[in-house]
């Protein structure tokens, strides 16, 4: 399982892997929104926590089609469905990989992000925290769109269609606990408690799905 | 170890594929399936590696290890393709095959040294996957069946793009894995040149077809 976890990581950082495709895609939607908007700094430090949830979220979506699709196309997914190792793991490992190679330096790049939105430290700070905490469910709900699309040749677009709509929750609960950081009378720790939540149970439920609908589609 | 099919048949969409086979295959016996195109041959295989649900009928290993769900755990699939990353090495690829698959009970892999010697090709285990001729590639596929050890290898022609020396090869890897009590089933135009070998001639459904095609 550990093989399988560096396997997905080199394979991302290799020639055609997809973990800097998705930051750059962040970079992109984040820089260009002070243009679009105006120099308006007091306006650009109200919407930024949301425009860096958006883009993260839109940039996490990005390469997920390809999680097994990739697998299923030189047949190494036939393999992992022999094996003797229940499938669900395996789907867990490369969820947990691809969340490494992507999702991770999202959460790494919002600091800088965030100074173009002309964000205060708070607000910085909890948006990284929220991004740590939520991203790794929106790849897990992923898994199951990708699972889902797996035999379909132009999935992608499909696969973000699928997914978007589980994926509202995290976005909602992880802009409002980045707003209650700021804004005094709203608690933090409930929205990032229940971003948490929903993180874990995706964790759970999001292999089971994945693993399931991978059977299904592997005839 | 004996593995025994009784009765499979299989559908593909709405149309049936094969109906009732059976075969019962001992440890270091080889089963041979042969077939013109669209017979059924690769069908038959992926039901045998439990990638597709038999319609009917049922596959049994009597005498295996107890803890095995299905035979596929026991078993190595190779399929048209080579479940090779292009962009890893040579290297990298076997051993995350041996370190993920591991091996079954009752028998050990060869190391990758010893796997890619056995294959003929020491020398370029260091290059990615990407880089080798479609000939090259198949051989490391077959070396993947060396490093994780398990009894059965169902194999779906595997000497596709192989000239006659990496067939010869290719002969000798069945013979060494047949005589440690090994199970080899092999959908193959080529004649392995072996002894104890089972047949299994599979003609298709040519008449339904003929019947489907008027009424369309």
């Amino acid at each position: 399982m550990i093989a399988l976890f560096f396997r997905d990581l080199k394979l991302s950082i290799r020639a055609g892997g997809g973990a800097m495709i998705g930051v750059l895609f962040f970079m992109t939607v984040v820089a260009v929104i002070p243009f679009g908007v105006g120099p308006d700094l007091n306006l650009l430090s109200r919407i930024g926590p949301a425009i860096l949830w958006i883009g993260a979220l839109l940039a996490s979506l990005l390469g997920l089609d390809r999680l097994f699709q990739a697998e299923r196309d030189d047949g190494s997914l036939d393999l992992m469905l022999m094996q003797e190792t229940p499938l669900l793991f395996t789907v867990f490992v490369k969820c947990a990989a691809h969340w490494a190679a992507t999702g991770l330096p999202l959460v790494i790049a919002s600091p800088l992000l965030g100074l173009f939105m002309n964000m205060s430290e708070i607000a910085i700070g909890a948006t990284m925290l929220t991004l740590l905490i939520g991203t790794p469910a929106v790849t897990f709900i992923g898994a199951v769109g990708a699972a889902v699309a797996v035999s379909l040749p132009r999935g992608g677009l499909l696969v973000s269609i699928l997914v978007l709509p589980l994926a509202i929750p995290v976005l909602i609960f992880g802009v409002s606990a980045v707003y209650a950081a700021i804004e005094d009378p709203a608690p933090f720790l409930p929205p990032v408690m229940i971003l948490a939540a929903i993180t874990l149970f995706f964790a759970v439920i999001g292999p089971v799905a994945a693993a399931a609908a991978l059977r299904h589609a592997s005839d | 170890m004996r593995l025994m099919a009784e009765g499979l048949s299989a559908k593909r969409g709405e149309d049936l594929i094969f109906n009732d086979i059976s075969f019962v295959l001992d440890a270091s016996e080889a089963l041979v399936v042969t077939g013109p195109n669209g017979s059924g041959k690769s069908t038959l295989l992926r039901v045998l590696a439990g990638l597709l649900r038999p319609e009917s009928g049922h596959l049994k290993l009597e005498n295996g290890p107890p803890e095995i769900a299905h035979p596929s755990e026991l078993s190595h699939y190779l399929g048209h393709r080579n479940a090779m990353k292009r962009e890893l090495t040579v290297a990298e690829n076997l051993s995350f095959w041996h370190r993920f698959m591991g091996d079954s009970p009752g028998g050990r892999g060869a190391t990758l040294t010893e796997a890619v010697e056995a294959v003929g090709l020491p020398d370029i285990a260091h290059l990615p996957f990407g880089y080798l001729s479609a000939g090259q590639q198949r051989r490391m596929a077959m070396a993947k069946l060396l490093v994780a050890y398990r009894p059965i290898w169902i194999l779906d022609e595997p000497t596709a793009a192989l000239d006659a020396g990496a067939d010869r090869l290719f002969a000798e890897l069945v013979k060494t894995h047949l005589g440690k009590g090994g199970i080899v089933i092999a959908a193959t135009h080529q004649p392995l040149g072996l002894d104890r070998t089972k047949e299994l001639h599979m003609k298709g459904f040519e008449h339904l077809a003929g019947d489907h095609w008027h009424d369309v």
